[in-house]
């Protein structure tokens, strides 16, 4: 990574920035109340570095200890992160000892970025990709520090702006959408993941979606796959 | 409760490990220098545009219909995005104003 990766990749994390300010401050502000301080914010948002993953740990933190659960809950937790890496194989490729770096800052947010931009051409794409999960990376660790600290003292009436992750996704979607010549993997997703919560309701209904959604795309490979290359 | 200190670590390690994992592990299954099976190729083609859907439909997944405001603000909110990206094609503006009329929706109107 360097400079000219970091101000290139900028604009793009600024919907994430302000995503994260709401998140990881929520995040602080909770983890505040059960009575753990700003260094274990920092602590979990730089070694963790996972949304929903953080804040099913302070449960973790505030029940009687429980390693194995811990572990397995929160890999439950991240499965759909399985895609992202599945998505991003070829990208990765050539990256190097980057890689590694690039795969633990894979956040939803970080990896629908990836999927909606391309790199400028004046820039190194693996350092783009790279500055843009170190980016998003910082604003998080900062976000939660910041709640933990002064979380409870803000007067402003934040509500509603946790809508600015499915603001993003959306944007990202659509962008797809335009640049795609076929809108079938766009349809069996929302239409899968639709299906599932509906009939499984919102607490289970991702890992049913997921393994649907391989099986419908491996039932639908000779017909996509000329379309996709 | 807090737990103690190094118990307290002791799960942070834990929780890190595992969300690496999930996010590290397809890139161990099949690292760069072996060749990747045909089918493992088309899914990394095929689910970015699926998982982006299903990311979608998981922020909306607490959204009630049946009961008031019956998912208005996010339809109404979304359509509006629709619109503007479509027009203008810009991130920020597509983002930030989608997400302002939501809050003014929810704080003020429903």
């Amino acid at each position: 990574m360097n400079l000219k990766s970091l101000k290139k990749a900028f604009p793009y994390t600024i919907p994430v920035l302000l995503g994260y300010l709401f998140l990881g401050s929520a995040f602080g502000i909770l983890l505040s109340s059960k009575g753990y301080g700003p260094l274990w914010a920092l602590i979990m948002s730089v070694t963790m570095y996972a949304g929903s993953g953080q804040f099913v740990a302070i449960g973790f933190l505030t029940s009687p200890f429980d390693l194995i659960n811990a572990f397995v809950v929160t890999l439950m937790v991240n499965l759909r992160h399985l895609f992202y890496g599945l998505s991003l194989l070829e990208r990765f490729k050539a990256a190097g000892k980057k890689r590694f770096y690039m795969m633990f800052s894979l956040t939803d947010e970080t990896y629908s970025l990836l999927c909606g931009i391309k790199a400028p051409k004046e820039v190194d794409k693996h350092q783009f990709y790279c500055s843009i999960g170190f980016l998003d990376h910082i604003y998080w660790i900062i976000s939660c520090v910041l709640g933990n600290i002064i979380g409870s003292t803000i007067p402003f009436n934040a509500k509603g702006i946790d809508f600015v992750m499915t603001a993003l996704f959306m944007v990202i979607f659509l962008d797809q959408w335009k640049d795609s010549k076929t809108h079938i993997p766009q349809f069996v997703g929302i239409g899968i993941s639709v299906l599932c919560l509906l009939l499984i309701g919102a607490e289970n209904f991702l890992l049913p979606a997921m393994s649907l959604i391989l099986i419908c795309s491996g039932i639908l490979k000779r017909r996509l796959e000329a379309k996709l290359a | 409760m807090t737990l103690p200190t190094h118990q307290a670590l002791l799960i942070i390690l834990v929780s890190a490990i595992a969300t690496f994992l999930t996010r590290a592990l397809p890139f161990f299954l099949f690292p760069p220098h072996k060749k990747t099976p045909t089918f493992i190729l088309y899914l990394g083609k095929v689910l970015p545009f699926a998982t982006i859907g299903m990311l979608l439909v998981y922020c909306l997944k607490d959204v009630s219909i049946l009961t008031w405001s019956y998912g208005l603000p996010e339809a109404i909110s979304l359509l509006a995005i629709t619109a503007v990206h479509l027009w203008k094609r810009n991130i920020l503006l597509s983002v930030g104003g989608g997400t302002l009329l939501y809050m003014f929706l929810v704080q003020v109107i429903f």
